[in-house]
């Protein structure tokens, strides 16, 4: 018989930490004082802060028990489709966390931080060279601030150019994040369908690609985990009306070494370093979403950027159209560190070797549920396959249904009701570092499901059973806003 | 390579299910137009051993403490963190789970960010806060959109005394909004000038930052009676979280908006990043708050469990209509937050806070003993501003290779500040550190 990871075992409960506090105690060793004391006016100073106090072992097993509710890519298979859930390498934190760089403050005098200019710039290479763009800048925290980043970037060219827009072309497929990225800069979507192979139309864009629009935005692979085959016409043909090109990265992690975004025509291109450059995803981030560019579009990055003079490493503000800055200082440096470590483990050839890894885990789980599951366009994919839950509606059992039974079989949920285009989106990517073992438990598991729908449907819209909670009331939630205790 | 587990015989078995040939069929749907034209020139893979080397030489070319005396804060401040603490936050359940998507099997995380959020409004002295932003700069920004969503007016003004490197952000994402962004000028004692507000039209919001970039507690009071006389909202910024152990909340001094960075609250420097953009407001404003929320509710059997709330604020469901285009927060950095604080304690805060000010008193005492000037007269927290004579600059280049950096040259941010430096003392500093300090900048 087949064994699932799904079990169940003793799980502890946990009050709130205010619950477990009781005044007096302390969980810190406060340094010896050897300054006198001077007291604040009281006009200025207030009462204390009302925080939990508690001791340091109180503390310890109040997070651990909460560890102990997550499931989490070191617990298991996490096929959350566009997010790429891959392994977070356990070096990785060894590196960012070594006392040089954790220590490190962001303003110190350039030649007391020579090491860390000298990483910035050699993840700039990095990530230039995998792209085959012209330059990056590290600075934005997150996908969608590299997103916002490319927006302005796209904003200050066209004024430069004297003829500021006022559209942007965003496909039905694209993250939510795009067309709101592209909101804060002025810019409204105009959105294009894609076509009955799931991909975009080069005559589709022609018709709406006009003189008043700033650009594209496209996802490729895009969120179907289809390739758009007519990226380059399609590039050409927004290029030729002035607009440019944005490249949403998330889904690089199908085509590092395969695709080359400067000779498909890409202007502004975001990486999730959290998704293809194996950072932890932290419970949602912190992440980083460096930007790569075009020549056309370099002068527009991001400053301060590191420069080399005189043979030693400086910050330099001297690009006088710059964007500006997007966060206080350069970027989110210990995710940097991570990702570095990871691309000078892995170098060109294993890097490739992780697309191709990626792409056919999720064409081997493709080929296994398709005909259990319907599979929305039945072509090769990239990293990403894209069922619904077209075959189980007659059960009336929903995607929902789907998603919350495979907890209790051991497995994160792949992402659900995404991408819009499809009705009931089961969205699966498995991420090159699963084995074929977990790959066929998970596959299993789908089947196992699927016949459940069929013979014992209340199963499914009972589930989960497995997990420290039962289904939440998200209604409930929302209505009467609850948000602390 | 130790992270991919196929062996040549699963990649075989796999293509045949698959009906591929071999890996390279997968890409034939790139067109030839779109493909690389030779492999990515990297370097060769490192080995760990090599790994190891090679990080631990660029690290060591960073100056930082105990080896150094880095009197910096200006927005990234040294502050002790319990090997407790940092145990916790690096339990993989939490730094390698995604986005609480799915509650019944993420309810670690979403406790841990209710938790967060509660203990935020308390430290803030607001009704409600979201799970968290990129950073303190980033922050002030989307609190500016979101002021100006609310009042439906066209302008802000920003205090020159909110952190250099804020207003900078500020500027860039207002940039293609049309938003007119006025500044404020600050005054001799190193605290905003009220006077300078009522020149500006369709006020939306008035941003100051307490303690302020000079390190000076501003008269929030006074700023929140201001703005909303002009029907404006009051943002108080701030780098300082701790700060708030020993002084008044900005919330229980009338701000209707509070943000700044939290990475004090247990997070290491790391060279500026990833730190914590802190958000609170008042609850009436919480549907035009950016970020994701936590809320609390009951699961099918009537237990309390927590989900993501309010979504309909959020990119994903509104599209361009969203309050923000932010899709994830620094959600591991929210959680290490409020571990840090719960590690403390409400009284344990106060004390630490005032070391911090003490610390920073004493050092100004003995400045200001040795001849040197301390222009700002405001009150203080854990950093301040000394004026050197002129040549200090030499004195401070001397001393970087005695392995102390004294303190920050405002210079570069304000012209008119020559020979002005912004000092910081936190506990981690001892009094013989300080009194180095004091010694040497006298030579």
């Amino acid at each position: 018989m087949t064994v699932f990871p799904g079990s169940t075992g003793l799980v502890l409960n946990e009050p709130l930490l205010w619950e477990r506090g009781r005044r007096g105690r302390s969980g810190f060793s406060l340094p010896r004082r050897d300054v006198e004391r001077r007291e604040v006016s009281p006009e200025l100073s207030g009462e204390a802060p009302d925080l939990p106090e508690m001791s340091e072992v109180d503390m310890v097993r109040h997070y651990i028990r909460l560890s102990q509710w997550n499931f989490s890519v070191d617990t298991g298979m996490y096929p959350l489709g566009s997010c790429t859930m891959k392994y977070n390498p356990k070096t990785n934190e060894r590196q960012c966390g070594r006392p040089g760089f954790a220590g490190a403050h962001p303003l110190l005098p350039e030649d007391l931080c020579q090491g860390a200019l000298e990483l910035i710039a050699a993840l700039e290479c990095c990530l230039a060279e995998i792209t085959g763009l012209k330059a990056v800048s590290l600075q934005p925290g997150a996908g969608a601030q590299g997103e916002l980043t490319g927006m302005l970037m796209f904003h200050a060219y066209h004024r430069h150019q004297g003829r500021p827009r006022s559209k942007i072309i965003v496909p039905d497929s694209a993250h939510g994040t795009n067309p709101a990225s592209a909101a804060l800069c002025g810019y409204t979507s105009v959105p294009v369908p894609s076509n009955a192979s799931g991909i975009l139309s080069p005559e589709t864009v022609a018709a709406v690609m006009d003189e008043e629009t700033a650009g594209i935005m496209v996802t490729n692979p895009n969120t179907i985990g289809l390739f758009e085959e007519h990226i380059k016409t399609i590039a050409d043909i927004v290029h030729a009306k002035g607009g440019l090109v944005y490249g949403d990265g998330a889904n690089m992690n199908a085509v590092l070494g395969l695709a080359d975004m400067g000779r498909i025509g890409v202007d502004v291109l975001h990486l999730n370093l959290h998704k293809t450059f194996s950072t932890p995803h932290g419970g949602g981030g912190p992440g980083a979403g460096p930007v790569c560019v075009s020549q056309p579009l370099e002068p527009f990055l991001p400053v301060p950027r590191v420069v080399v003079r005189d043979g030693a490493f400086r910050w330099s503000e001297d690009f006088p159209l710059s964007i500006g800055k997007l966060q206080a200082f350069w970027g989110n440096m210990g995710v940097l560190i991570r990702a570095y470590s990871y691309i000078m483990s892995l170098g060109a050839e294993n890097l490739k070797r992780v697309s191709q890894l990626a792409v056919l885990n999720a064409n081997y789980i493709k080929a296994r549920l398709k005909g259990t599951f319907h599979l929305a366009y039945d072509r090769p994919c990239m990293h990403e396959c894209v069922f619904s839950d077209k075959l189980q509606q007659p059960h009336k059992v929903t995607t929902l249904d789907i998603a919350k039974r495979l907890m209790d079989y051991g497995f994160h949920p792949p992402t659900i009701y995404f991408p819009l285009v499809v009705p009931g989106a089961i969205m699966i990517e498995p991420t090159e570092t699963e084995s074929k073992e977990t790959l066929d438990l998970f596959v299993e598991s789908m089947k196992a499901i699927a016949a459940e729908a069929r013979d014992n449907p209340e199963e499914l819209r009972q589930a989960p059973t497995r997990c420290t909670r039962r289904r939440l009331d998200e209604t409930a939630a929302a209505r009467k806003p609850c948000l602390r205790g | 390579m130790r992270y991919l587990p196929h062996t040549p015989e699963d990649i075989a078995e796999m293509l045949e299910v698959s009906g591929t040939p071999s890996l390279d069929d997968f890409f034939a749907v790139i067109p030839p137009e779109c493909r690389r034209s030779r492999p990515m020139a990297l370097a060769e893979p490192l080995t760990e051993w090599e790994l190891n080397a090679h990080i631990d030489a660029l690290a060591g070319r960073i100056a930082v403490a105990p080896e150094f005396k880095v009197f910096l804060g200006a927005g990234s401040y040294e502050h002790f963190i319990p090997a407790a603490l940092g145990f916790v936050t690096s339990r993989s359940e939490f730094s390698t789970s995604y986005t609480p998507y799915q509650p019944e099997m993420s309810q670690g995380t979403l406790q841990a960010i209710f938790e967060y959020q509660t203990l935020a409004t308390r430290l803030l002295g607001l009704e409600v806060a979201n799970a968290s932003m990129y950073d303190g700069a980033s922050a002030l920004a989307e609190a500016l959109l979101m002021a100006v969503r609310i009042t439906r007016r066209s302008a802000v003004a920003v205090s020159r005394a909110v952190h250099p490197l804020y207003r900078r952000v500020v500027r860039t994402y207002l940039d293609p909004t049309g938003i007119r962004v006025a500044e404020i000028p600050f005054r001799p004692d190193g605290t905003t000038d009220p006077a300078a507000l009522g020149n500006v039209q369709e006020l939306a919001a008035l941003a100051v930052q307490s303690p302020n970039f000079f390190g000076c507690i501003e008269d929030l009071k006074a700023f929140a009676d201001g703005a909303h006389g002009a029907g404006a909202l009051l943002v108080a910024g701030f780098t300082e979280p701790l700060a708030f152990g020993l002084f008044r909340s900005p919330g229980s001094l009338g701000a209707d908006i509070a943000c700044g960075e939290g990475q004090s609250l247990g997070i290491p420097r790391s060279f500026g990043g990833p730190g914590l953009g802190m958000f609170a407001s008042r609850m009436q404003y919480v549907r035009n708050m950016p970020g994701r929320l936590v809320g609390e509710t009951v699961d099918l059997e009537s237990r309390r469990g927590f989900v993501l709330t309010l979504a309909t604020r959020e990119q994903h469901i509104r599209r361009e209509k969203a309050t923000s285009n932010i899709c994830t927060n620094n959600s591991l950095c929210a959680l290490t937050a409020a571990a840090y604080m719960a590690c403390l304690g409400g009284a344990g805060l106060r004390e630490l806070a005032q070391l911090n000010h003490d610390k920073a008193e004493y050092l100004k005492a003995q400045l200001r003993a040795a001849g040197i000037s301390l222009p700002f007269a405001a009150p203080t927290f854990n950093e301040f501003v000394a004026a050197f004579p002129a040549g200090f600059r030499d004195t401070h280049r001397r001393l970087l290779a005695r392995k102390i950096v004294a303190g920050l040259p405002l210079e570069t941010y304000y012209p008119e500040l020559p020979g002005h430096y912004l000092l910081c003392a936190t506990e981690t500093l001892s009094k013989a550190d300080l009194d180095t300090l004091v010694r040497e900048v006298q030579s």
